[in-house]
Parts: C-alpha cells; sequence; structure tokens
C-alpha cells in the first residue's frame, strides 16, 4: 500500500524532484481549500454556476477570458523571473538543464497561446458586441464552447507542472526531439493535448466573430462604419480561420507519432522533421499576427478617443490591417531560413517579410497623424499607446533586419531574436491589451482603475521592459544563443545578463502594482456614473456601465462612422435613448451548463490520452458526444424578456 | 443566437421567396457559420493533402502506392460516394417540396451508401494491414492512411449526424430547423464528395499511373 503510494507520488506527482514541487504542491492545495472555503461560507456555489459557469452572455465570458489571461501573464511572467534568476550570473546552478527546459517551454507556450490568446478574445467579447449594435454573438452557445476549451486547455497544460511533468521540447516543440524516443514521459503529450482542446476553441472562436461581424451589425452599420476595432477583429478572424487548421493538423500527427507509432517526423521509416516545423509555422506566424490586429485595433480606438479627433486615414487603415493578414500567410519560412531552401525560396519569403512593414508602417503614420493637433489627454490607455509607439517602431526594425536572408544566418535563434520577438510581443501585443482592459474595464464592471497606481505600474512595466531586452540584443551580437541553461563566465555575458535580470524584476514590480491597482479601485475606483468616461465615440459608450444583459433596449440605426460622437456633437444623444413605445419582447439564448460539461469530458479525454490510458479517452470522447446528441435534440433554447422588465431596468438606470 | 428583430421585422416579407432553410434569419446565420466551418476542415484536409505529397515516395522499401491500392476498390467506393452525393441533393429538394416521406427515404438512401462506403474502406484497411501495410510501417503509409482514414472518420461522423437528423424530421416534419438541419447535414456530405474526388485523383489514380 505503501510502496504503491510512493510509487505514484514518485511517478505522477514528482515528489521526489524535491521541495520546489512540495512547495507548489502545498500551495496550490491551499489555494484550492481557499476558493471552496470561501464559496461555501459566503454560500456562492449556485451564484457561481447560475451568473458563471453556464453563462452565455458575451459579456460574462469575456470577464472570465480577462480573469484567465491575467492568471496566466502571472504564471507565464513567474517562468520568467526563474530564467531571468538562472541567467543573472555565469555559472549559476539555481535551476538544473531539465527544469530550465521546462520552465523556457511553458514559459513561450503559455504566453502566447494561454495569456495573449485569452487576452485578446476577451476584447473581442466584450467590445464588438456592443459596437456593432447587436444584443450577443452570432452564436452565443458555441462561444460559451470556446471559452470552455480554452479553459480546460489551458488547465490540461498547467497541470501537466505537478502532475506528470511539464513539457520540456520549447513552445515550438520540433521534432525529432519531440518524438517518444527521445522524449518519454508525458510532458509532450500534455503539449499537444492541451494546445489541440484549446486550438479547437480558438477555430469556434474565429467563426463566430467574423458570421458576428458580417451578419449581425446594427441597420446603418456599413462595413466602412464600423469602429476599426471591430475591423481589426475581423481580420484576425480571417487569420484564424486559415491558419488554426494547420496546427491542428501539426498536433495531430506529432500526437500520432508519439502514442501510435506512426513516422511522419520521425528520422526512421521516411519520416521529415521539417514537415512539422513548416506546418507549425503555417500557423505560427499568422499567429502572432491574430495576437497583434486587435491590439493595433485597441491603439485606433484609443488615438482617436483621447485625440479626441476622427482616426486619420481610416480607409488606408482598413486596408492595412487586411493587407497585413493577407501577407501573413507567405512569410512562414522566415522562422528558419538555415534550413537551406535555397536561396530562391529565402529570397520571396524575406521580401515578404519586409513588405508586411508597409501597411504597418502607414498604421503608424496614421495614428501619428491622427495625435498631431489632437487634444490629447494621457490617461492610462494613451498612455501605454504612447509607449507601444517607438517600442513597436524598434521592433518592427530589428525585425526588418532579421528579414535579410544571408544576415538571418547570423541572428538565427540567438538573443537578438529573442530580443527582437519580445519587443513585438510585449510592446505591441502586451501594451495593446492593457490599453484596452484599462480603456473598457469601466464598461465591463462599471468603475474605472485608480490612475496613480495605474502610472506606477506603467513606468515600472516600461523602464523594466527596456532594461531587460535592450541588453540581449548586444548579447545576441555577442553570441548568446537562445535556450543555454547557463555560460561560462570568460565570455563576457555576465554584466548584460544581469542588467536584462533587473529588468525582469522591475517589469515584474509592475505587474504587482497592477494586481493592486485593481484590488484598490474594486473599493475605491471612480465609478462609472455616466456610462462615458472617456468621452468616447463608438456605441458602446451611449450604453450604461455595466451594461444590461440584453445590451441595446432598442437596436440603435446608424447613421455614421463615430456615430456616438457625432450625436453627441450635434446635440442629439436622446435618440439613443429607447422611447417606451418602441420597445418589445427581447430574444435572448438560455443558459446552459452543457458548454462547461464538454470542457470537463474533453479534460477527461485529454488526461487519458496524455498517460495512454485509452478506457480514460473514450469515456472523455463518448462525454463530448453525448453532450453533442443533447443539442442535436435540444429546441427550446431561448426565452423572451418581457417589455415590462425591460422598462423596468431602463427606468432604473434613468434612461426612459 | 441572439436577436435580430429589426432584421427580422424587414425579412418576413422580403424572404418569403427563398428556400424554406434560408427563410429564417436565424437559420441562414447558422448556414453561413457551417461554410466558415467548412472552410477551416478543407485547410485542414489541404494540410493532410501536402503532408501526404511530402511523403508519399518515403516508403522505406515497404509497399509502393502502385503496389498497395486496388483498382476495383477505390473505383467501387468512388462510385459509391458520388451517387451518396446525389441522392443527397435528391434528398434537399425533396425537403424543399415539403415532401417528409420522399425526404426521408432519400436520407436513409444516402446513409446506407454511407455505410457501404465505410464497410468497403474499411475493408481496404484490414486487407493492407494483414499484407503488413501498417500505418507504423513507413512515412507514406502513415500520411495515407492518416488522410485518408481522416476522411472516412468524416464520413462516419456524416452518417450518425444524417442519422440524428432524420429521427428529428420523423419527430418534428419539415420546419425551418428542420429543414436548415437537412441542409447543413447535406453541405457537409457533398463537401466530404469533394474531398473525395481530390483522394481519388491525387492518392489513388495518380499513385497507381506513376
Amino acid at each position: 500500500m505503501w510502496e504503491g503510494f510512493r510509487h505514484f507520488a514518485d511517478t505522477y506527482l514528482m515528489w521526489n524532484e524535491g521541495p520546489l514541487i512540495w512547495m507548489s504542491d502545498v500551495l496550490i492545495l491551499l489555494t484550492s481549500i481557499g476558493i471552496v472555503a470561501v464559496l461555501t461560507y459566503f454560500k456562492k456555489w449556485k451564484w457561481l454556476w447560475d451568473e458563471w459557469l453556464t453563462t452565455v452572455d458575451h459579456k460574462k465570458i469575456g470577464i472570465m477570458y480577462l480573469i484567465c489571461a491575467l492568471l496566466m501573464f502571472f504564471r507565464g511572467g513567474v517562468d520568467a523571473l526563474l530564467m531571468r534568476t538562472q541567467l543573472a550570473l555565469p555559472n549559476n546552478h539555481f535551476l538544473d538543464a531539465e527544469h530550465y527546459d521546462q520552465i523556457f517551454t511553458t514559459h513561450g507556450t503559455i504566453m502566447i497561446l494561454f495569456m495573449a490568446m485569452p487576452f485578446i478574445f476577451a476584447l473581442f467579447n466584450i467590445a464588438v458586441p456592443l459596437q456593432i449594435g447587436a444584443r450577443d454573438v452570432a452564436f452565443p452557445y458555441l462561444n460559451a464552447i470556446s471559452f470552455w476549451l480554452f479553459f480546460f486547455g489551458a488547465l490540461l497544460f498547467n497541470i501537466s507542472f505537478v502532475f506528470g511533468g511539464s513539457p520540456d521540447a520549447g513552445w515550438t516543440s520540433y521534432p525529432p526531439l519531440s518524438e517518444l524516443a527521445f522524449d518519454k514521459g508525458p510532458g509532450e503529450n500534455f503539449y499537444l493535448l492541451g494546445l489541440q482542446i484549446s486550438g479547437i476553441g480558438s477555430i469556434a472562436t474565429g467563426i463566430n466573430f467574423m458570421a458576428t461581424i458580417l451578419k449581425m451589425r446594427a441597420p446603418g452599420m456599413t462595413l466602412m462604419r464600423m469602429p476599426l476595432f471591430t475591423w481589426s477583429v475581423l481580420a484576425a478572424c480571417v487569420v484564424i480561420i486559415f491558419a488554426f487548421p494547420a496546427l491542428t493538423v501539426a498536433l495531430a500527427l506529432l500526437l500520432l507519432d508519439r502514442i501510435v507509432g506512426t513516422h511522419f517526423f520521425t528520422i526512421l521509416h521516411g519520416g521529415n522533421p521539417m514537415m512539422f516545423i513548416n506546418l507549425f509555422w503555417i500557423w505560427g506566424h499568422p499567429e502572432v499576427y491574430i495576437v497583434i490586429l486587435p491590439a493595433f485595433g485597441v491603439f485606433s480606438e484609443v488615438v482617436a478617443t483621447f485625440a479626441r479627433k476622427r482616426i486619420f486615414g481610416y480607409g488606408s487603415m482598413v486596408v492595412a490591417l487586411m493587407a497585413i493578414s493577407v501577407i501573413s500567410f507567405f512569410v512562414w519560412v522566415h522562422h528558419f531560413f538555415t534550413m537551406g531552401a535555397g536561396a530562391d525560396v529565402n529570397t520571396f519569403f524575406a521580401v515578404a517579410t519586409m513588405a508586411v512593414g508597409i501597411p504597418t508602417g502607414v498604421k503608424v503614420f496614421n495614428w501619428l497623424f491622427t495625435m498631431y493637433r489632437g487634444r490629447i489627454r494621457m490617461s492610462l490607455p494613451m498612455l501605454w499607446t504612447v509607449a507601444f509607439v517607438p517600442c513597436f517602431a524598434i521592433g518592427g526594425a530589428t525585425g526588418v533586419m532579421l528579414a535579410v536572408a544571408p544576415a538571418d544566418y547570423q541572428y538565427h535563434n540567438s538573443y537578438f531574436l529573442i530580443a527582437h520577438f519580445h519587443q513585438v510581443l510585449i510592446g505591441g501585443t502586451v501594451f495593446g491589451m492593457l490599453a484596452g482592459m484599462y480603456y473598457w474595464w469601466p464598461k465591463m464592471f462599471g468603475f474605472l482603475l485608480d490612475e496613480r497606481l495605474g502610472r506606477w505600474a506603467f513606468w515600472f512595466f516600461n523602464i523594466g521592459f527596456y532594461v531587460c531586452f535592450m541588453p540581449q540584443y548586444a548579447l545576441g551580437f555577442m553570441g548568446m544563443q537562445r535556450r543555454m541553461y547557463t555560460y561560462p563566465a570568460d565570455l563576457g555575458w555576465g554584466t548584460l545578463n544581469f542588467i536584462s535580470t533587473i529588468g525582469a524584476y522591475l517589469m515584474g514590480i509592475g505587474f504587482l502594482f497592477m494586481v493592486a491597482q485593481i484590488i484598490y479601485s474594486i473599493r475605491y475606483g471612480q465609478r462609472d456614473l455616466t456610462g462615458d468616461p472617456w468621452d468616447g465615440r463608438t456605441l458602446e459608450w451611449s450604453l450604461p456601465s455595466p451594461v444590461p444583459h440584453y445590451n441595446f433596449a432598442v437596436i440603435p440605426t446608424v447613421e455614421d462612422r463615430d456615430y456616438w460622437w457625432v450625436l453627441k456633437q450635434q446635440g442629439r444623444t436622446q435618440e439613443l435613448r429607447p422611447r417606451p413605445e418602441e420597445i418589445q419582447p427581447i430574444h435572448m439564448p438560455k443558459n446552459s451548463g452543457r458548454p462547461f460539461l464538454m470542457g470537463v469530458a474533453f479534460f477527461v479525454a485529454g488526461i487519458g490520452f496524455v498517460f495512454n490510458w485509452y478506457v480514460l479517452a473514450v469515456l472523455g470522447l463518448l462525454g463530448v458526444v453525448a453532450c453533442m446528441v443533447a443539442r442535436a435534440f435540444e429546441y427550446d433554447d431561448e426565452y423572451h424578456i418581457p417589455v415590462e422588465e425591460v422598462q423596468h431596468t431602463e427606468a432604473a438606470l434613468g434612461r426612459l | 443566437m441572439a436577436v435580430m428583430e429589426h432584421h427580422l421585422h424587414e425579412a418576413s416579407g422580403a424572404r418569403r421567396h427563398l428556400p424554406m432553410e434560408y427563410r429564417d434569419v436565424h437559420q441562414s446565420l447558422r448556414i453561413l457559420g457551417f461554410w466558415l466551418f467548412l472552410a477551416t476542415d478543407m485547410l485542414l484536409f489541404a494540410c493532410l493533402f501536402a503532408t501526404y505529397l511530402v511523403l508519399r515516395t518515403h516508403t522505406d522499401g515497404g509497399p509502393t502506392p502502385r503496389e498497395l491500392f486496388d483498382v476495383p476498390g477505390f473505383t467501387a467506393e468512388t462510385f459509391i460516394l458520388l451517387t451518396s452525393s446525389f441522392t443527397g441533393g435528391l434528398a434537399t429538394l425533396a425537403m424543399r417540396n415539403g415532401k417528409k416521406g420522399q425526404l426521408i427515404g432519400w436520407l436513409a438512401v444516402t446513409m446506407l451508401l454511407g455505410l457501404s462506403f465505410v464497410a468497403l474502406e474499411a475493408q481496404e484497411f484490414v486487407k493492407d494491414a494483414l499484407e503488413g501495410a501498417t500505418m507504423q510501417r513507413s512515412a507514406f503509409l502513415s500520411s495515407f492512411f492518416t488522410l485518408v482514414g481522416t476522411h472516412g472518420s468524416h464520413v462516419s461522423v456524416g452518417i450518425v449526424w444524417m442519422f440524428l437528423t432524420l429521427l428529428q424530421v420523423l419527430r418534428r416534419g419539415i420546419t425551418p430547423i428542420t429543414a436548415r438541419k437537412v441542409f447543413i447535414v447535406n453541405l457537409y456530405w457533398h463537401f466530404l464528395d469533394v474531398v473525395w474526388v481530390f483522394i481519388f485523383t491525387i492518392v489513388y489514380l495518380s499513385g497507381v499511373v506513376m
């Protein structure tokens, strides 16, 4: 009995690994007990189930995405600090090579797939239906499924840390290293299945928002009257729909290699590892545009609002978004110029890569021209936007340097590359998502985040960013390669690495200020009583904060771009207030627990495949099928909100 | 599915001339969503085709396409699946004409043809495996079984799905909702037929002539 437990603890719980894992177990246990205790003490279980776990409301789903994104930002950030601590000094042995491998793998995977993706989906959900004058997305039930697939995919990936062992082949998981022969144990399976499950959710989100934007716009809102954030979501959805299937295939084939014994990417029996690398980057490069395009959308909204001017060059902004989404599919080989595809192939991809700079440059100049002679207010969203411009310009310039194929033979896989992509992903996506979070926070929660603490967070994070990553460009030129867990003292990399680590900790402090800001503001933050705290331009600011669950009591008819701003200028804002005689019963989707259960079933199947426990895998898949069959026979999934209730709600908000 | 009353008002009159599955805006929205899904599924197959084309010569001394493929077998599979696509179309036609009996009959015929296709394919796979041509033998066989097997499992899912749809038509008759469901399952079926045309030419036909 005891022996059996010892075996289980050592094999699955990795208790033979030492105190770090014991501490994590204790912390996770305490947190879980804490959550359960609080929910039980305050009798919140029913509330949790009715209001959140079963919700199909896009606003609540958006909030859940946001919470997950911030939690994953924390976990990925802790991974980053562990790495920087290890690299602070030469010949350091704070982490051993194996743990370092696991940590850079989980850092990269979490930051891209489980931080950036839910963060953009949070903003999709929160803003898009409100901006286009809709009451929800096209398929609210599917939206809930997307969220729970993301949630349980992320859980599956994260649980590997304390159950079975983390993946350790890098976030790109290149074979043959990631094949069973070289990477035994369940870690890589966790990676493959966690990404696969959340990836299915991402595809569904892409389809959902594409249909929403194409078909659910309020009357009068033509495509060219859409807010630019909505345009950026449309562009991102095009890329999601065309790119994610390649990831699905890459992951599935590698999983087949590992659990069925096929030979897609092995060296043996004719397998070709480069095929994985091609498939991975056919998804992987468009993926970074998927996370940057919505950030561009946020900047367009923020710049226009806080410079109090119509966006400069709206049409060229739209063309640029769409051009980027098309070009994104013609650049993937620049991730492996060193593969040896030949000068002609490399030239094509080098030129295509540089071409991305043209539409991006158009956008940057348009933002600058919008600010020019604007009456700029430096509130938090604008602060992050202004910081984005120089940061992204440097990141873009180093990107063009990397795109020069012959020179890339020097930069390839060096710290120069690390510095480049952190600069565009942090300076672009993270700054953009934070700007968007600050911008729409009052719309979500009805209060503003504290400016003073937010400025502390901003300066720590920004200065920390440059201190952390500028030395890494130099380290790359000095020959330091990515993914090395330590380095000898006589190479002269010590000082720059130490400075870089200081920068990473400054960013960590910035994050702590953000946490403090959120906690402080829940209690003391300025309440948003008008629904329009920033003097906004688009339809979401015509609604009260937080927005009633049906969004618009009466669907508005749009006559111009930035319609809310136009109405304010003309003193016609009353036109967007509902008139009692116009209110009709509102048709809404019912809540459903099934998307959550489907996520659980996928999770069970995932665990089954990770450990080759096929009974469990089959049970999980049967659960998925049962959910789908039950849905097929469900006809009563909608209800009407009666007129009196809408009138009552609107009257209570002082809008009637 | 959220609300679009504002569309419904103008729509109810204007949409009357449309086929039944498109008359209700909520249903036509779902058809659009399904088209978008098909785009993603098509790309999934495109990636599997690309993998197959890269690996098809990587036989590692094992069976080659020419040795493996059985001309009468895959020709029969092709005729059966193409015919099922036609009968699926007849089912949609019966649905639009409001003929419930015919609709159920054609759906049943389509499912039967689908079942025979899957049975033939399973038989082909078992025969190959017994001759030592398993998906673990070579990269060519890994990619062949995965591509054709993914299509076959799609068809199997389609049969179950069509059966569930048939049950709903039996119970509820032809309504805007069941009409949309019949239409979508047939879209899916035709899509699989198109994919098969590519499997037929790129995998089987060019496999035996090369």
